[in-house]
């Protein structure tokens, strides 16, 4: 089974993998956003998103999903940075997952926006990944992570 | 100026650490030239021609004496002795070893510098006006603003892999002294009707390859929602911009493909989620921020006696009356004036400054300016707060070292780009072209006569030198290998911004001073009386400088 990082630990994944190729995904499969559209069901049901493939479709079912994979089809393709914030700032409070090629210097970002899980392309730096997640212990901007921006921090321990 | 606390001087702190490991990662092997790229560009780091270039930022140009100090000594330990300041007003390495980077980046972090978003995909340094806070024209001080910005854009999670390159710049004066029509946002302070201030803000201006004059996305934004209202039209354009072309990836493509009024819509869509939230600023931050950026402790002083005894020096000594008209600007408070340290003397590339020129400067503004030092997009520095009173002394130290060419917003106040000489995207030299015309038109009597003229030279359509923006604009083209420059006359970068128009067929760099000189004879003999070369330009049209100009060449 492929091993990933989720909510700062490094485990095996329990969801089958993606087939674009068939009509109906089994219960427990990651579905595409045109096979997930298709479930009448979608209690407990796991997306992947390209980029270019916006979330609006999802949020009217932001508490049924369990799992919402974005993918990055280089990691110079910022957009699902954007996905996230979307997804989470709406309430969406399951699994998000990244997976394709992003690096793992982008974690922290990563992080930050919202995602709790990373499949990396390459598992043997699966570790030092996880070690990237502290490389800030401190930011400026409002993020998932840490919903109030610094200068409201600031005013907090200045009073 | 602002002072870190202990939460930025962290940040950067670690910053340093994190580069340190991916130049140490990127060493070993273990990430590969094309993941290290984006990283180093983050960090300001280009591969050049000849060497790596460090870009290291100075938020909206504001420096103080200590870090100028500190940027002498890194010159001279890490580099030749020298540095040369950017059109976006950040100070550039050329000679730095990779290697010896982060070592670089921890030294500027003892002086709470840093070289984070300066290259890159992402926001860059925010820029303002270099006469903010001393300006007679001005309505509010930006430097507040571009603060809050600063730390907002730093390490945004969100836009550090936009579709390319992001460039803001505040402007608080009447006039335009930012060029905020030709970047990605401008943003202008404006007063309503019962004296509140609030910003304009413009969307999708730019120079580089498709130059475009900004268009109005909001005509009054409440200060509070600042930072809400900037993530949204970064996120629109973070989702929507192309990724297929990097020459159609700036937002000022996107918004002429979308229209500004569906690109607002747009934005005020992804606003809705946004606004009043926690960035919702607050008046304690603005309380703060703007604390850092309080006047100086400034003398009562008489300015008329100040006055007479200038106009006294100036008359007994002519050299230094043409530095007072043309390097000092009025000042907003009386018996000040602001200052340009002009770096373009002929014979040196314009915007470079020696190791010990930096140190003197530093030395002079804690003598002379409260220790505060401004960088300009035009490639010059900036003493911001000089008594009247002490000019002659500070101009002699000046004149001493080089740096008092009395020639600040005349012909040979070049903006240039460092082109070909040094940079590996140029396709021509832009260096020679600039000091083949300083020396043509070396006659100081001449260039006085020919009135302010802005004169800008890129050695590519990247644009670095603004020459979309110059009264004369001057462009390195390649023609099958070989270098050519193309002239475009009527650009201007004030509130009634105009992009320069191509006069014609390109010319060899040896033709270019000839190719100046019968523009400028054009002028002269078309003007009206007072009237300036743009001026005549926009009543006359590029017509008969056509004419004269490849009359005599062809």
């Amino acid at each position: 089974m492929p091993r990933l990082i989720k909510q700062g630990h490094i485990l095996e994944d329990g969801w089958l993998p993606l087939n674009p190729d068939i009509a109906l995904p089994t219960s427990g499969q990651i579905c595409t956003l045109q096979q997930w559209q298709q479930l009448v069901d979608k209690n407990g049901s796991a997306v992947q998103l390209e980029a270019g493939q916006e979330p609006i479709p999802l949020f009217p079912f932001l508490r049924e999903i369990q799992l919402v994979v974005i993918n990055f089809p280089v990691f110079t393709d910022g957009r699902g940075f954007s996905y996230a914030r979307d997804l989470r700032e709406r309430g969406y409070h399951g699994e998000l997952r990244a997976c394709g090629h992003f690096i793992r210097d982008q974690l922290t970002y990563l992080h930050r926006c919202g995602f709790d899980a990373f499949q990396m392309a390459d598992e043997s730096g699966l570790d030092s990944a996880l070690a990237s997640l502290r490389d800030f212990s401190e930011h400026y901007q409002a993020t998932i992570d840490q919903p109030l921006p610094l200068f409201r921090r600031r005013a907090q321990t200045t009073h | 100026m602002y002072v870190y606390d202990q939460y930025d001087q962290k940040i950067i702190d670690e910053r340093v650490a994190q580069y340190r490991d991916q130049t140490r990662r990127f060493l070993a092997g273990e990430l590969s030239e094309e993941e290290f790229r984006p990283l180093r560009l983050q960090n300001g780091l280009y591969v050049q021609r000849l060497a790596p270039m460090l870009r290291i930022a100075v938020p909206y140009g504001l420096m103080n004496s200590m870090q100028l100090r500190k940027l002498a000594e890194i010159s001279r330990t890490y580099d030749k002795g020298y540095a040369h300041i950017s059109t976006r007003q950040n100070v550039q390495l050329n000679w730095p070893r990779l290697a010896e980077v982060p070592d670089i980046l921890a030294e500027l972090a003892t002086v709470q510098m840093h070289a984070i978003q300066t290259s890159g995909n992402c926001i860059r340094n925010t820029t303002t006006d270099q006469y903010a806070g001393v300006a007679i024209d001005e309505l509010e001080d930006p430097r507040p603003y571009c603060e809050i910005i600063r730390q907002w854009s730093t390490l945004h999670p969100e836009f550090a892999f936009l579709p390319r390159k992001f460039k803001i710049a505040v402007c608080g004066s009447t006039q335009d002294r930012a060029a905020i029509h030709f970047h990605d946002i401008g943003i202008e302070l404006i007063a309503n009707d019962i004296g509140e201030t609030g910003f304009k803000v413009l969307v999708g201006g730019g120079l580089g390859r498709t130059p475009v004059i900004g268009s109005v996305v909001c005509e009054w934004l409440s200060k509070k929602h600042l930072l809400t209202y900037l993530e949204s039209i970064l996120r629109v354009y973070n989702k929507h911009g192309r990724r297929d072309n990097k020459y159609k990836a700036r937002i000022k493509i996107l918004v002429k493909a979308m229209g500004i009024d569906a690109f607002r819509e747009a934005v005020e869509h992804e606003w809705k989620a946004l606004k009043d939230g926690p960035s919702t600023l607050t008046e304690q931050e603005f309380v703060r921020a703007r604390s850092f950026f309080d006047a100086p402790d400034y003398q009562i002083l008489d300015s008329d006696v100040a006055n007479a005894q200038l106009d006294v020096q100036c008359t007994q000594d002519g050299i230094f009356g043409n530095w007072v008209r043309r390097n000092t600007q009025k000042h907003r408070v009386p018996g000040y004036r602001i200052v340009t340290i002009s770096l373009k003397a002929t014979g040196f590339a314009p915007g470079d400054v020696t190791a010990e020129q930096l140190e003197l400067l530093a030395e002079l503004s804690d003598m002379y300016a409260f220790g505060e030092i401004r960088s300009t997009h035009q490639q010059n520095l900036v003493l911001g707060d000089v008594q009247i009173s002490s000019l002659y002394e500070l101009w002699q130290h000046l004149q001493a070292a080089g740096l008092a060419t009395p020639n600040i917003g005349y012909l040979t106040d070049i903006i240039c780009c460092p082109g070909g000489d040094y940079c590996s995207l140029a396709n021509a030299k832009s260096l020679p072209v600039a000091e083949a015309i300083q020396t043509r038109f070396d006659d100081i009597d001449y260039m006085y006569d020919l009135g302010p003229l802005e004169l800008n030279i890129s050695g590519c359509m990247n644009a670095c030198g603004h020459h979309h923006i110059g009264h004369i604009g001057i462009l390195g083209v390649d023609k099958k290998g070989q270098e050519f420059y193309q002239v475009c006359l009527g650009g201007s970068q004030s509130k009634e911004a105009s992009i320069g128009s191509i006069l014609g067929p390109s010319f060899k760099q040896e033709d270019m001073p000839d190719v100046i000189d019968n523009i400028l004879s054009t002028y002269v003999t078309l003007r009206l009386e007072e009237e300036s070369f743009l001026e005549t330009y926009r009543r006359v049209g590029i017509d008969p400088f056509k004419e004269r100009v490849y009359a005599q060449a062809h």
